[in-house]
């Protein structure tokens, strides 16, 4: 892992990487995070930096890497999986984020988008699954109770360097 | 991590050299568990399927890589306890010797049994016509029953009972496919179950746990993308439709079931005429092969062959038949396609069955006096399981076969076409899927023949180890350069349970021609280490015989009524526990819900309290 990340870095800092930052471009050209559709919405869950440029450094990189390993319990994982979707930052999930996190998953561009019913009905059915309290929106507890009953997660929440 | 560095100054000597302790402890573990990853046969390609074409098709190799595995251990099984030691007793290593003890009370001309050997000069097509049918030279080496004919082998001074090692040995395979198929398939179990149960819960699944990621090539994002938004796409036009079936009239629902049973006559017809064509096929083959004039060498192969082309067609035909019919039966998507895999599943498993049964229904035909006496058709097989052997053999030769020439005189053509020629109905053929749930059918078919031929011929386990070892390869390449990736992608989870559960359902169907060659038709008495015996299964019975009184008493004890059904009773009281159980489990679940949900409401009522108060 120390070696990936400071191939990251320009040659010259490359002798103290455990303190350098990296920048959120650099961050982006790694192949993992190249094709994932969430790449700026984990760089800035990740990121520790101060001014709110989105860099990394070495821990935060650690710190991104062990929760989408294998041996990170569900319980972290979907801890970092909700504040990863609440493109909002407010801490809960509500229609808009739902909308965004769907047009996300299924692409860029015009054509790939859900028509507004299709959108409509989809965040109806998510809401029904998923909002225990009905107040409209889904809390951090909703969502961890939603994917310890997801199949899926587990195996596709997961980086491998 | 800075909580840690906190507690670790508060810790006593005892505690810090304990967290060290296991610290280190999980790095050893975790060292020798990537140690063992890189053992893990192909490793690294089956990531990179993973990663660029998704876990549905990744589960595809991983499935292949496990019948590589089983069939491997299988063969090792098999060699060790049956070849083995006859390959030893009868070249005389260690100083060993074996004994054929002719069987008494059989009539001679039960035992006469030449297999040709092909001794003398023969031609050179002579060798490949045997090494493709398992005839002339293959049929007296240790490939097949016949070589088997040992009764008893001393290894120095131990005595080594071939026959009943022979029976135990088949046992032995038996459950330990059984039991290796149920342990995987449990984990797929209990997802599957949670995930049925909660039907609703499918569009929370799709949305949080979408998107792979693992995936790091940009084309194949692509392609998870467009498939993420068909799948739901799909799954939304399916509700509307389900809504719209909930609102039919009384008419329209008459009208689709008397189409429905229609449509299945059909398919009824359709299977009746497979399995009589297979049956014909079977009888033409078994009785045009047994003339002694090999004159036309392409001629005796086609004839040799014809039960298995038969077999090969119907199994291509029918799918199609099926999936043309159930678009008129208006079932939903997912339905449908359930629908129409089962269907394929019967169809092949079933083929295999009316052929071993056309095979049986030859060899116990028994016109003449002599006949009955020795109980099965002495002249045309002198030698039956070898003969079952041999088709076995054959069929796994021709599958093989027809999976290499699909491949290189379909698929790569396909593709130059479709590269290099832009004329429109090119174009709009396009390049195949791959189709996950044809590909897993062909080697759960293969697999099948593997387990029903390995009791006529012991070294089959390796050649299968071979043919699914190079199939790897083979589709591994088809994927990567000819194929597009399904638009309708299945998810790892439910794939995983699904192939296991048909290769259950393999397994069991083959346990049943097994199960009556073993115990109903007389083994025959002129070759194998059953010869002394009335059928294979007559050898643990005596044996049992041999054993001291008190442990006969105890086994014959166990056989008893006495034993079983009281056993019987506790076993399924222990069940009926087991789902009540269940059943209670899932009551508390919804009464905790229910919880949630008042104690939600009671949390804004008493805001509303406060700040009505606090206006006050």
């Amino acid at each position: 892992a120390y070696k990936r990340f400071s191939e990251l870095l320009p040659k010259e800092e490359r002798e103290n990487a455990c303190s350098a930052r990296v920048p959120k471009s650099q961050i982006l050209t790694l192949p993992e995070l190249r094709a994932n559709p969430f790449q700026h919405r984990i760089c800035r869950v990740f990121s520790t930096s101060y001014n709110g440029d989105d860099s990394m450094s070495f821990e935060d990189f650690l710190d991104m890497l062990s929760v989408f390993s294998d041996s990170a319990t569900s319980d972290i994982k979907s801890h970092y999986a909700f504040r990863i979707f609440d493109f909002d930052d407010d801490g809960i999930l509500d229609r808009k984020d739902l909308e965004k996190l769907v047009n996300c998953l299924t692409g860029q561009g015009e054509e790939s988008r859900l028509s507004n019913a299709e959108m409509e009905q989809l965040i109806q059915n998510i809401l029904e699954e998923s909002d225990i309290d009905k107040d409209g929106t889904i809390n951090l507890s909703e969502f961890q109770h939603v994917v310890s009953r997801s199949p899926d997660f587990a195996s596709s929440f997961k980086i491998v360097l | 991590r800075d909580c840690q560095q906190a507690d670790i100054k508060y810790l006593s000597g005892w505690k810090q050299w304990k967290r060290t302790s296991s610290k280190s402890l999980k790095k050893v573990l975790s060292e020798v568990k990537e140690l063992s990853s890189y053992l893990e046969l192909w490793r690294r390609d089956i990531r990179s399927i993973e990663g660029k074409f998704g876990t549905g098709i990744q589960s595809y190799f991983s499935f292949l890589r496990f019948l590589v595995l089983l069939n491997f251990i299988i063969f090792i099984l098999m060699f060790s306890f049956v070849t083995l030691p006859s390959i030893i007793s009868e070249y005389g290593i260690f100083n060993s010797s074996f004994a054929k003890i002719p069987p008494k009370n059989i009539e001679p001309h039960c035992t006469v049994y030449k297999p040709s050997g092909n001794k003398g000069l023969v031609y050179f097509y002579t060798y490949l016509k045997d090494l493709l049918s398992g005839t002339g030279f293959l049929e007296v080496t240790s490939l097949f029953y016949g070589y088997y004919t040992i009764d008893a082998a001393w290894l120095s001074i131990l005595r080594y009972n071939l026959p009943l090692a022979y029976l135990l040995a088949t046992f032995a395979y038996l459950a330990l496919s059984l039991l290796w198929i149920i342990k995987r398939s449990v984990e797929g179990f209990k997802q599957n179950l949670v995930h049925d149960e909660d039907q609703f819960q499918s569009y929370c699944n799709k949305v949080f746990a979408g998107w792979d990621f693992c995936i790091t090539d940009p084309n194949a994002a692509q392609l998870k993308h467009r498939s993420l938004q068909y799948e739901l796409q799909t799954d939304l036009e399916e509700e509307r439709l389900k809504r719209k079936i909930a609102d039919r009239t009384m008419k329209e629902k008459l009208r689709i079931y008397s189409l429905r049973i229609f449509i299945n006559i059909i398919v009824i017809a359709v299977l009746s005429g497979c399995f009589y064509s297979i049956y014909r096929a079977t009888v033409f083959s078994q009785e045009n092969s047994n003339d002694v004039s090999n004159t036309n060498f392409q001629a005796n192969l086609l004839v040799q062959y014809l039960p298995s082309m038969v077999i090969t067609l119907a199994n291509f035909i029918a799918p199609q038949i099926f999936s043309f019919l159930i678009r008129f039966e208006d079932y939903s998507p997912a339905f449908e396609i359930r629908l129409t895999l089962m269907r394929c599943v019967f169809v092949r498993l079933a083929n295999i069955g009316v052929l071993l049964f056309s095979l049986w229904s030859q060899i116990s035909y028994c016109a003449t006096d002599e006949c009955k006496a020795c109980g099965y058709n002495y002249e045309l097989y002198p030698c039956w399981e070898s003969e079952v052997g041999q088709e076995m053999y054959k069929l796994m030769i021709f599958d093989f076969i027809i999976i290499l020439a699909v491949t290189l005189f379909v698929d790569f053509p396909r593709k130059l076409l479709v590269t290099h020629c832009s004329c429109k109905p090119v174009q709009w053929c396009g390049l195949q899927e791959f189709g996950i749930s044809d590909n897993v059918l062909e080697i759960i078919y293969g697999q099948t023949i593997c387990w029903i031929g390995t009791f006529f011929s012991p070294l089959l386990p390796a050649i299968a180890t071979i043919k699914y070892f190079i199939i790897f390869y083979v589709k591994k390449i088809s994927l990567i350069h000819t194929r597009k990736p399904a638009a309708r992608p299945i998810r790892a989870s439910s794939s995983n349970f699904f192939f296991l559960v048909v290769l259950l359902i393999g397994l069991v169907l083959a346990f049943i021609p097994l199960g009556i060659s073993i115990a109903h038709i007389p083994s025959s008495k002129a070759c194998g280490p059953f010869r002394s015996f009335n059928t294979s299964w007559a050898v643990v019975p005596d044996t049992v015989l041999g054993l001291p009184t008190g442990l006969q008493q105890v086994l014959h004890g166990i056989a008893s009524e006495a034993f079983a059904v009281p056993f019987f009773m506790v076993i399924c009281l222990v069940m009926f526990y087991f789902i009540a159980l269940a059943g209670a489990h899932k009551r508390v679940v919804e009464q905790l819900r229910e919880q949630l949900v008042m104690e939600s409401r009671d949390k804004l009522f008493l805001i509303r309290k406060i700040t009505e108060a606090q206006r006050h």
